[in-house]
């Protein structure tokens, strides 16, 4: 009865795997147009002379993904060219539009004048249909970025690229081979139907709910009692814990640099080399949870920014991220990069290997993961089941009494009239005083910082996280009990010793805001169309941006223009970074020195989140 | 405050008008004859068979459809509400249309208000419609409205849904409602008080999101004079049906 399409993927493409034609069936899935993914091919100009690019942006039908879609490409393939600049040079882009729709490129986490940078209706008034726009700009920074469509749904057609810009001194991190590895999520449905399906029904795309057979299996470990009392918690506030993706494997095919699974994406090394893996997360919806069975990561960079080494088993990437690996493969044999998506619908995975052709196993996809009470924004201190762990919160029977006591009037008696309607505000669930209480439920949960104010952002919000944490130690959602390592945000450390030493003059609070039901997204309560200007920075002033993440799901939210120097606890090392994501629930701070005048744009960089309005205007005056 | 905000922007926008684009800025601080960056305002729309089902009972097989829509932004919505049934190869005995504005007024709230026509049965009626329609905790639909005739009848509807999903598409929808009228309509047989409930269960397979067959019972229960009437005429004030029919959104 059960139709897991992540399930029909993964057969149709052990299929694939297993049978005796395999390299003729897999022929469908290789495009013509796949780009070469090495690094450090391109040759330089001369000295003091621009590097020039041309790019074509087109509407055109693309083998892809094993079928023929409808993609935006950029020089006919997706993802777009490779472009490689080295800094302190300067950059010419002639990005010609050849659609009858305007278009844009965005050069993401790039330092450059604002009219550069790219987006539509803030920055410049976009590529109009039949012309070229230069882009010219100096280069003032290394590492590994992206680039790609800022206008409508154009990023999720395909219009994306990687960007590796070569340091101008000596690169401090060692490599023998370089590989570009991008992710992305691919569909053939129109994006637009998309949206319009996410609006007629939120959970239009997931098919990983809760369910009475699950419960009946009782394979999360608890009773159906405990699983139904659960539910009944989650149904009362109206939400899902399983709404860990709004768009999944139910329509999308997961690429990697533009390969489908079943196309074995291959990296070639020769044993004991070090391989330099530059994992861009291109995805317009997709968290990737990355790991590569048998060899160990060494990060290097994240957000093209060199951290100090650290070395982990799995990362979570969150979508527009990027981070810069080191593997070191000493037998000889094939590695698979395996990135799984966050909510395990389905997967991305290449190879590494010493020869063409080879192949590893690639693991199972895990169970979907559920969120919890803690992603909710609940004091659970207040439940008083000490050693219980967080995955089971969820279950715990003191919750709807608790629930009961702080909500007003809810039951359906009081229907007929507005009064003691309005329980979206889920306000004072108990105090922060006794978070002693809190060790034993469990390691991995984040402390609290700070508690929620009364302001609960309008009726285009449905919850607040009435409890705020330091998330920042904990893994990714769906890793927190990996028996390996897992990279988390405080093992990130700035390499440079660069560090703005100014303390913030002043503190901007922005709160992640939205309606699942109605898919609206918003900061603060507002969508983009409801605020009557920009937030503004001052020049070259130290600022304290803090983002408190009020709904259910993670956010990758993106400044462009000026990097956020993430607070976790490493003073002067603090990392650098051009998108955050905020896990539910959490309250995060970032340092700004704004340095380039302008308008920027300031979103979440899930698509259709940004569509619906999470999206803001930061202007530098 | 707000009206001095309000009368700012329409001064802007008046200036604008007389000097150029170049004065007033929207939410993005850019001129405004540039394309607003995100289109996070513009309108959706869908359509909901909810029901179109026949029924089976003892002597009496019918048929039933229920669907709704709306179209519009977040906050102000369009809606257009139908329903009606009527015996098998025969022309529907009631059939309703609402044609409705709805306002979001609390995050899982419409209050909706507009024009109800009866076109079963005859003579037609015209209601005025108040109505509220939203979602309550433990996840169950509700739908209240109010109907005042152009004859002066005070009717009250009472809707309610759940979805209980056994697996990823096999799902379970019970559903109530129930009917009550305030003052007699003595001309098509409307009787003051409750005057019926229907208690359905219908399963339904999701063969794709948007298509859905499903199979059910409906037991409905009329009562106090409405019931006696149609005990006198020879009828059932109770009714179990086995139902089967399609559940389609678009």
């Amino acid at each position: 009865m059960k139709k897991n399409p992540s399930a029909a993927e993964r057969r149709r493409f052990l299929k694939l795997l297993g049978s005796a034609g395999a390299m003729a069936l897999l022929s469908p899935f290789m495009p013509a147009w796949a780009r070469p993914m090495n690094v450090g091919t391109q040759r330089l100009p001369p000295e003091g002379e621009p590097q020039i690019f041309n790019l074509d942006i087109r509407q055109q039908s693309l083998a892809i993904a094993g079928g023929t879609g409808n993609a935006v490409t950029i020089d006919g393939g997706i993802p777009g060219p490779l472009l490689e600049w080295q800094e302190g040079r300067e950059v010419i882009l002639n990005v010609t539009n050849h659609m009858r729709d305007s278009t844009s490129i965005h050069w993401h986490g790039i330092l450059l004048p604002f009219e550069m940078d790219g987006v539509p209706g803030v920055t410049f008034k976009g590529i109009d249909p039949g012309t070229t726009f230069q882009y010219r700009f100096p280069v003032r920074q290394s590492g590994t970025y992206w680039y790609h469509s800022h206008s409508g749904l154009q990023e999720q057609s395909g219009a994306y690229g990687p960007l590796v810009i070569q340091p101008r001194a000596a690169d401090p991190v060692a490599y023998d081979r370089d590989y570009v590895v991008m992710l992305s999520d691919w569909t053939f449905e129109d994006p637009h139907k998309v949206l319009r399906n996410l609006k007629g029904m939120s959970d239009y795309y997931n098919f990983q709910q809760v369910t009475v057979a699950e419960m009946l299996a009782a394979n999360d470990g608890m009773s159906f009692a405990e699983a139904t009392r659960m539910k009944l918690a989650w149904d009362r506030m109206r939400m899902m814990p399983s709404d860990i993706a709004d768009v999944t494997g139910a329509t999308y095919s997961y690429l990697m640099n533009g390969a489908h699974p079943a196309a074995n994406w291959t990296g070639l090394f020769k044993p004991g080399e070090r391989v330099r893996l530059r994992f861009i997360n291109a995805a317009a919806m997709t968290y990737f949870n990355v790991r590569i069975p048998g060899l160990p990561l060494t990060v290097v960079a994240a957000d093209g920014q060199n951290v100090q080494p650290v070395t982990t088993d799995e990362f979570q990437i969150g979508v527009a991220e990027t981070y810069d690996v080191i593997v070191q493969p000493s037998a000889d044999q094939a590695f698979t990069i395996m990135a799984e998506s966050m909510d395990r619908s389905g997967f991305a995975a290449g190879t590494l290997a010493p020869r063409q052709g080879m192949q590893a196993a690639v693991p199972p996809l895990r169970k979907p993961p559920r969120l919890t009470m803690t992603d909710m924004g609940m004091d659970m201190s207040a439940m008083n089941m000490p050693g219980m762990e967080d995955k089971q919160v969820a279950a715990m029977p003191g919750m709807p009494a608790m629930d009961h006591a702080k909500m007003s009037g809810v039951d359906h008696s009081k229907m007929s009239g507005m009064a003691g309607m309005d329980h979206s505000q889920m306000k004072g669930m108990g105090g922060i005083g006794d978070m002693e209480g809190m060790d034993g439920m469990s390691a991995s949960v984040g402390p609290v910082t700070a508690k929620h104010g009364p302001d609960t952002h309008g009726i285009g919000n449905i919850s607040v996280a009435d409890v705020q944490r330091d998330r920042l130690g904990e893994p990714g959602t769906g890793l927190e009990s990996e028996p390996h390592r897992v990279l988390v945000y405080n093992d990130l450390l700035r390499l440079a010793d660069d560090f703005d030493p100014r303390p913030p003059e002043r503190e901007i609070e922005l709160h992640l805001t939205g309606h699942m039901e109605r898919y609206m997204w918003s900061f603060d309560g507002k969508q983009f169309h409801e605020v009557d200007g920009p937030i503004e920075f001052r020049h070259n002033e130290r600022l304290r941006l803090i983002l408190v993440n009020d709904t259910m799901m993670n956010h990758p939210i993106h400044l462009h223009g000026m990097w956020m120097e993430l607070e976790n606890g490493h003073g002067e090392h603090i990392p650098l970074k051009h998108t955050i994501n905020l896990k539910p629930a959490a309250r995060v701070s970032a340092l700004i020195t704004p340095i380039d005048k302008g308008r920027w744009a300031f979103h979440c960089h899930l698509l259709y989140h940004m569509e619906m309005g999470m999206f803001r205007v930061v202007r530098v005056s | 405050m707000k009206y001095l905000k309000k009368l700012s922007a329409v001064f802007l926008t008046v200036t604008a008008i007389f000097t150029g684009p170049a004065l007033a800025y929207g939410p993005a601080g850019t001129p405004d004859d540039w394309p607003p960056p995100m289109p996070d305002d513009m309108k959706f729309g869908m359509f909901l068979i909810d029901r179109a089902e026949a029924t089976f009972a003892d002597g009496e097989d019918a048929y039933v459809w229920d669907a709704q829509g709306w179209y519009g932004g977040d906050y102000n919505r369009a809606w257009l509400k139908t329903e009606g049934e009527g015996v098998q190869g025969k022309s529907p005995e009631d059939a309703e249309v609402q044609l409705l504005y709805a306002r979001m007024v609390r995050p899982f709230w419409d209050l909706q208000f507009g024009l109800r026509q009866d076109f079963r049965p005859q003579p037609q009626r015209t209601h005025a419609v108040l109505g509220l329609q939203g979602v309550v905790p433990y996840e169950f639909d509700v739908a209240l409205a109010l109907f005042l005739s152009n004859t002066g009848t005070l009717t009250a509807r009472a809707e309610f849904e759940y979805e209980l999903l056994l697996t990823q598409r096999l799902i379970l929808q019970p559903r109530l409602e129930v009917n009550a009228t305030a003052n007699d309509d003595a001309e098509i047989g409307l009787r003051r008080g409750l005057n019926s409930s229907e208690l359905g269960f219908r399963l339904r397979y999701e063969v794709v999101r948007k298509i859905a067959p499903y199979v059910g019972l409906s037991w409905l229960q009329q009562y106090g004079a409405t019931g006696n009437a149609t005990v006198a005429e020879g009828g059932d004030a109770s009714t179990l049906s086995l139902v089967a029919g399609l559940r389609l959104w678009f």
